[in-house]
């Protein structure tokens, strides 16, 4: 069935001879963004801590898009969904994307409320 | 060209059946849509999670001072170095199992089994790793005193380096009789668990050195947690001061507030489980590359499937390790 791959990575960027030497090349690239984000959370550089883009911190947004970048490759070519037909991938990744969207916006909303609450209001820590 | 027959036209068309319009085989849809429900799990857990420390956002522990333990190098800081080598192993099991599902693709039935066999084994250290990681967080490290509001207070030094009660702590003789259940009301047991110091033993060797002052959960404006001067130190100890915690459970956490270590017993032990049947599945997987079943059937489909799974509990990793221990 999905025997032939396709061996383009980066918009083409990168293409590998094998589908082995792929699989080495996304270990590679995997394990230098993981270390990157290691690299970050035991240092902390404090500009990246102290300033904010969108009332996250600058460090937070590092974090999270690389995270990203890695569900992206571990998904597109571990999982071969680069060798999908695009309904298929489409009726995976949109769906799960909309979903954890849509939870994710109400359930931090709701706790950023809360915590207003506790902090300006009469309420003790443990109610 | 038969003009006399007359043809309905369904046997080869659209609705005639045979159709794969994702061209995947049944089982590996659905392993993808199982996949999907699994996802929204997950990441339910992982929103509660990010809703609860929202709600405490000024109070939350940070991962870097929970973590920092190493197997076999005792009293050295080492935050997260273990839980990067936990998510390389994870990763290089992947590896490991694409490796596996490629050679499948080619009908190399020996390949197949050794990359196999090097995807369980990465997956039971990673499991083994686990448990460590989670009796460390059990057994906890310096101990706190919790207050009659439930917060945590720590104990620094002047120089702002942790120290751990049972350095200070002074011994108290005291006659305790154990509570047994026909005195108690409502036939209430004693506690299971008892710490090592009682609140006047530590709130003595507290008043006794100078040199020691009190962290509150709360952080200022850099994220890191408030040291209190030596007269409220003090203060907070005679005053708000309940019980002793040493280490962490579903009540109490030495770390911070207990959520934490509820969110990280129940999402990493949920992880845990699915890497756990994720080894099990595997090996029977494994069994049946050796006695050649999938050699026979002309097809290694089913270590793809797997493999989809592996490769979901990988995914998964990535994102609890990022909420859990970087952000």
């Amino acid at each position: 069935m999905a025997h032939e791959h396709k061996l383009e990575i980066f918009r083409g960027l990168v293409k590998f001879k094998s589908n082995i030497t792929k699989i080495w090349g996304i270990f590679t690239f995997l394990s230098i963004v993981t270390i990157i984000e290691v690299a970050f959370g035991i240092t902390k550089p404090d500009f990246l801590t102290d300033n904010t883009f969108l009332a996250m911190k600058l460090l937070n947004w590092i974090f999270i898009i690389l995270t990203l970048v890695k569900a992206y490759y571990i998904t597109w070519d571990f999982m071969h969904m680069r060798d999908e037909v695009k309904a298929l991938r489409r009726a995976v990744i949109w769906t799960v994307i909309f979903l954890i969207c849509y939870l994710v916006l109400i359930l931090l909303i709701e706790g950023d409320y809360i915590f207003d609450i506790y902090k300006n209001g009469y309420v003790k820590f443990d109610f | 060209m038969e003009a006399t027959v007359a043809k309905t036209d369904t046997e080869e068309k659209t609705w005639g059946g045979g159709n794969q319009p994702l061209r995947a085989s049944y089982g590996k849809m659905m392993m993808w849509f199982f996949i999907v429900s699994d996802a929204l799990t997950f990441s339910g857990f992982l929103a509660s999670y990010g809703f609860s420390r929202f709600k405490f956002v000024d109070a939350w522990p940070v991962a870097d001072q929970v973590f920092t333990h190493f197997p076999f190098l005792h009293g050295v800081d080492a935050p997260m170095y273990y839980v990067a080598f936990m998510t390389f192993v994870l990763i290089f099991s992947s590896v490991t199992m694409v490796l596996a599902v490629d050679a499948g693709h080619k009908m190399q039935q020996k390949k197949v089994i050794f990359y196999l066999f090097l995807t369980i084994i990465g997956g039971a250290i990673f499991v083994g790793s686990q448990a460590w990681e989670w009796a460390t967080f059990i057994k906890g490290d310096f101990g706190a005193v919790e207050t009659k509001g439930g917060k945590i207070l720590q104990f620094l030094d002047t120089d702002g380096k942790r120290v751990a009660i049972r350095d200070f702590a002074v011994n108290i003789p005291t006659e305790r009789e154990e509570h047994t259940e026909k005195n108690g009301v409502w036939y209430e047991s004693e506690a299971l668990a008892q710490t090592t110091f009682s609140y006047e033993e530590v709130k003595k060797g507290f008043l006794a050195n100078d040199n020691l002052l009190v962290r509150i959960q709360y952080k200022d404006e850099h994220g890191h947690q408030i040291v209190l001067s030596r007269d409220a130190s003090i203060d907070k100890i005679k005053n708000d001061g309940k019980l002793i915690v040493e280490g962490a459970n579903l009540r109490h956490n030495e770390y911070g507030t207990p959520l934490f270590a509820d969110f990280f017993f129940f999402i990493t032990g949920f992880h845990g489980f699915h890497v756990f049947s994720g080894v099990l599945i595997n090996i029977i997987i494994f069994f049946n590359v050796v006695i050649g079943t999938y050699e026979r059937r002309g097809s290694y489909e089913m270590v793809e499937k797997v493999g989809l799974y592996w490769h979901f509990v990988d995914l998964v990793w990535v994102f609890v390790f990022t909420f859990f221990y970087l952000v």
